[in-house]
């Protein structure tokens, strides 16, 4: 990869999206420019979208929360005529590595949960007005909303026709929120996935593909109208004001990537990384109005947009670092407070928007296909959200006692109220509960000891860490189980370790990332789709798929 | 059965022993009366009981297929005529080449035909509902005639695709003739779905560029789709190509006489300089300056129709073999194209350029390649009328980047000349390339009816032959002035 891929955007660099706010209303257009994909050899017709296009909507759904708590209802659109979205572009896909493909839906799918989650979260709701076709990842960026309006103008549809035209799936939560968010049923739901075409019209309504059906002439005026009476209705309290989101200051270099609160360091002889992230070093800001007035410079904000950066850099642009080690360093003291001012001011918009934000980052980690490991040494300050850490990697190991020539304070890990329900999974679980899914009461014996240094033996006993070692065996057993690791097959791996990471129940979220993601990770395997004579690679020459009819 | 002759003892007239397809018929019938309604409801009630000298088509033989006859447009026999079946017909291209062709529809394509067949079904009423109230000013008679002549048989067009959609299609293909009903040219709600056939058609000259430009292209998709491995479509096409005809030879005369009308008043005038517009408009005919503007709108608006140059759904349909290319059987290749390539034109960096692409991919670019041709003939005809006069003007076909709105032009300025200009550039001279309001406004001055049989409005030259070689002072219409 000669190219790093930048997550880092703002809307003045916007090439696809425009965002107009009118008070508690924001209007989202998409409108894609052809000529400006991320990579050569495709054009973004038709409002199709590629990662780069994926990305400003990341920024644009961050924004809206940071920089616009006014805002009620989003209104998601197209500018151009005709057209909503013709979905993720074929040729980008056609053209892209496997690795791109898989890290390309991860990241689009947890867009579409960010948006989604914003009505749950912070009472932003995001709406669609569907005029032309609706295509594919079109439909759904649309399913993504909590409310999908559709013009009745006898052409405009919406469709997943990826199976009939691909021989793909709709990967970005399409065959799931079909079923499990709109309840469409079964048989109706297996019709409209297998015409190309889709469905428009009255039959969108009564199948449940859309909720509202407008005349053409009366689409626009409708869809203010709907717009404001939801702003009206919404339960969000009124902010005035947000906080800026400015540039993070970053550093990339030959072998680490620096940002002010988290530092990588790339050992690619060893196919690892090392993310290290630092504590706060000041105390934490005394009320709400200092939070607020620190804008994006508050450690609790700084430190998850690093992280979130950083995981998602090492995602796209270090594909063949298979492991990640985190590591802390700072006053585990200092990382409670500053995240007590959040817990104690639950219904501040800001704290709301920061805590929600750490849960999302947290997430990101825990879908990340690299084997995770946490190494909790001396001078570290795994405590509150950075000891969830712990319980997002694969393995833990923890230093017990002293270390000769070492004089960082003793390690030990501090556990908030927030570990108890602030960062939920995707299974709806808190990472805890996921641990001791079979010894709930593990759980409660931990809750009776937030706020104590917990040492390594304590922590050890109480199940937080896969190990503790001392200074004689701790330098060979972290690096056997490195260099162990770095021999498993990466496939075995991500397989293994994905099974192993979700334990629990299912929600949409992991049926979205489990059963439909793994499906279609089969399929942009097989030949069927991705061999030459597949029906992706075949796509717009105008000869068809050759596929295999063995069913496997 | 009798497969060459109409049978006309059912309401529906057919040649395809609809009286013993019953499921079909019932169908028919059902979708009828929503059709005579949108009829009534669509061209002016005094026309509807007007008497119109019209040809009805009695069989498919290509000799002899049609009759003439008072009729009140209501009445007109619309019906569902399949050109004869072709003894051992094989699907002419594209990967099932030398298979047999298709008497039903194959399943994996169905909704690819399905799609198809309402495109082209949807511009058939499209361009009636556009047309519908040029009955009030036209030039004579004989004009009159033309008009509902070409309306019915779009009309006609409009059975022929339904009869295929309620036939072959099922419950979809049922609602999809519904549909047909139900949108409409220039409707908020539900439009055509051709953005060409949602524009009104205000005036008779742009009646004739319609019928000479637009029309063309309906005959080049009729074209292709007439070699359809698909049997039944192939066979109702090849039928209403016979009718289409008529329709561009009513755009080419028409535009024709509308020149001769020019170049006969400036010289009985003494007028040389055809740009001395004001002169000439105040003879009460159109300059000719201002009818190549036209020109270069319709011909234009109607290039767009193509769609874009490189095409996966034009390659599809063509390796499917759902849709082939003009005179498929006489163009010397493989017919599958899959290792061929044909040049496609690409703007990179500001420039024009030609690109080899594969063949596939640029089915639409050939076809409008074959259009332009097609389309050139007729020009040729009207310079000859204009170097017969004396005076000195000649047609130009503008560049085929100019003023288009779909494919690689529509992202740049391109002049007539076919120079990339800028938008400033483009914004300052286009009322020298396109007709302006003012242009317009006059066009619409002269369209004053003329309902007098023999009798033409000045801006129109008589017609050279009559329809059905009737003499000059025929009554093709009989109005009824109720």
């Amino acid at each position: 990869m000669t190219k790093i891929i930048n997550f880092q955007t703002d809307p003045s660099q916007y090439k696809h999206w425009k965002v107009e706010y009118d008070g508690a209303v924001a209007n989202l257009f998409m409108d894609v420019d052809e000529d400006g994909g991320l990579f050569d050899g495709y054009q973004l017709k038709l409002n199709s979208y590629d990662l780069g296009v994926d990305i400003e909507l990341a920024d644009v759904v961050q924004r809206m929360r940071f920089e616009h708590p006014e805002v009620k209802v989003v209104v998601m659109q197209s500018a151009k005529d005709k057209v909503f979205c013709a979905g993720a572009n074929i040729r980008m896909l056609g053209g892209a590595a496997h690795s791109h493909k898989v890290n390309f839906c991860k990241f689009t799918n947890e867009t579409r949960n960010t948006y989604e989650a914003a009505l749950a979260d912070s009472a932003q709701n995001y709406i669609c007005a569907v005029k032309g076709a609706c295509a594919g990842g079109g439909y759904e960026l649309a399913l993504a909303c909590n409310h999908i309006m559709l013009t009745d103008d006898s052409a405009s549809s919406v469709s997943l026709p990826e199976v009939p035209l691909l021989a793909v799936l709709p990967g970005t939560g399409g065959l799931t929120r079909v079923t499990d968010k709109r309840k469409v049923r079964r048989d109706l739901a297996d019709v409209f996935c297998s015409v190309e075409e889709g469905v428009k019209g009255k039959r969108a309504l009564t199948w449940r593909l859309v909720d509202e059906v407008i005349p053409n002439s009366k689409f626009d005026e409708a869809v203010v109208a709907r717009a404001q009476e939801m702003a009206e209705n919404s339960a969000k309290s009124v902010v005035a004001k947000g906080i800026n989101l400015t540039p993070l200051t970053r550093e990339i270099s030959e072998d680490a990537v620096i940002y002010s609160t988290v530092e990588v360091t790339l050992d690619r002889a060893g196919r690892r990384c090392t993310i290290l992230i630092k504590g706060p070093t000041d105390a934490a800001p005394a009320d709400m109005a200092a939070l607020e007035s620190m804008g994006d410079q508050s450690w609790m904000l700084r430190c998850a947009r690093e992280l979130d950066d950083a995981i998602l850099h090492l995602r796209l642009n270090e594909i063949t670092l298979g492991l990640m080690e985190f590591q802390t360093q700072g006053d585990p003291e200092l990382v409670i407070a500053h995240e007590a001012l959040m817990l104690n001011n639950p219904d501040h918009w800001l704290s709301n928007e920061v805590l929600k934000y750490w849960k999302r980052v947290l997430k990101r980690v825990d879908m990340t296909s690299r084997s995770l490991v946490a190494t909790v040494e001396h001078g570290s300050c795994f405590a509150g959200p950075l000891a969830e850490l712990l319980w997002s990697v694969d393995r833990s190991y923890m230093m017990l006692e002293e270390f000769d020539g070492d004089n960082r304070p003793m390690a030990s890990l501090t556990l908030s109220a927030g570990n108890f329900g602030s960062y939920p999974m995707g299974n709806d679980l808190t990472r805890l509960q996921t641990r001791f899914l079979g010894t709930p009461e593990d759980v409660d014996t931990a809750q009776t000891r937030i706020g104590e240094a917990l040492e390594a033996e304590e922590a050890e006993e109480l199940g937080l860490v896969t190990y503790a070692y001392d200074d004689i065996d701790w330098e060979d057993e972290v690096r056997l189980f490195m260099e162990e690791r770095a021999s498993f097959s990466p496939d075995a791996m991500t397989g293994m370790e994905a099974n192993l990471r979700f334990a629990g129940p299912e929600t949409m979220e992991t049926r979205i990332f489990g059963r439909l993601t793994a499906w279609q990770n089969w399929i942009f395997q097989r030949p069927n789709a991705v061999g030459e004579e597949g029906a992706l690679q075949r796509y717009g020459t105008g000869v068809r798929g050759k596929y295999n009819m063995e069913r496997v | 059965m009798d497969l060459i002759n109409v049978s006309y003892d059912s309401q529906i007239p057919n040649n395809v022993g609809l009286s013993s397809d019953k499921k079909v018929l019932k169908a028919l019938e059902k979708w009828h009366p929503g059709y005579i309604n949108w009829w009534n409801d669509l061209i002016p009630q005094n026309f509807q009981d007007s008497m119109v000298y019209l040809r009805t088509a009695v069989s498919v033989d290509p000799k002899g297929w049609a009759k003439f006859d008072y009729v009140k447009m209501p009445d007109y026999r619309w019906g569902i005529l399949l050109a004869p079946a072709v003894e051992g017909r094989t699907i002419p291209m594209g990967e099932h080449l030398g298979e047999p062709a298709w008497q039903e529809v194959p399943g994996e394509y169905r909704n690819m035909l399905k799609r198809l067949i309402v495109i082209q079904g949807d511009t058939e009423p499209g361009s009636v509902e556009q047309q519908r109230f040029l009955g009030l000013t036209a030039p004579s008679l004989y004009d009159m005639r033309n008009l509902f002549q070409v309306n019915v048989e779009e009309g006609r067009h409009l059975w022929a695709m339904v009869y295929l959609l309620q036939k072959y299609f099922g419950k979809d293909g049922r609602e999809e003739a519904d549909d047909m009903l139900v949108r409409s040219s220039g409707s908020d709600d539900s439009p055509r779905m051709l953005g060409a056939f949602n524009e009104e058609t205000p005036d008779w000259l742009s009646f004739f560029m319609f019928t000479y430009f637009t029309d063309r292209d309906g005959k080049m998709q009729l074209e292709s789709l007439a070699q359809s491995g698909f049997d039944p479509l192939s066979r109702t096409v090849r039928f209403m190509l016979t009718e289409e005809a008529h329709h561009m030879f009513v755009g080419e005369t028409g535009v024709g006489r509308t020149i001769q009308a020019t170049l006969d008043a400036m010289n009985k005038a003494g007028i040389t300089d055809p740009y001395d517009i004001a002169k000439i408009r105040d003879l009460g005919v159109i300059d000719l300056p201002t009818i190549q503007k036209k020109l270069n709108l319709h011909y234009t608006l109607s290039l767009d129709l193509f769609g874009q140059e490189v095409s996966t759904n034009a390659a599809n349909a063509f390796n499917y073999g759902i849709k082939g290319r003009y005179m498929e059987q006489r163009i010397d290749d493989d017919h599958k194209l899959q290792n061929d390539t044909y040049p496609v034109t690409s703007i990179k960096d500001g420039k024009i350029l030609t690109e080899d692409v594969p063949a596939l991919t640029a089915i639409n670019m050939r076809l409008r390649d074959d259009y332009v041709r097609d389309a050139s003939g007729g020009v040729g005809r009207w310079n000859k009328l204009i170097a017969k006069s004396g005076v000195q003007f000649e047609f130009k076909m503008p560049h085929e980047g100019f003023h288009r709105q779909i494919g690689v032009f529509s992202s740049v300025a391109v002049d007539p000349d076919g120079a990339i200009v800028s938008a400033e550039e483009w914004a300052k001279r286009q009322d020298e390339w396109l007709p302006t309001k003012e242009d317009g406004a006059f066009i619409q001055s002269l369209m004053k009816p003329c309902y007098e049989p023999g009798k033409y409005a000045t801006w129109i030259a008589p017609p050279k032959v009559g329809i059905d070689n009737k003499p000059g002072d025929f009554e093709y219409v009989k109005l009824h002035m109720a």
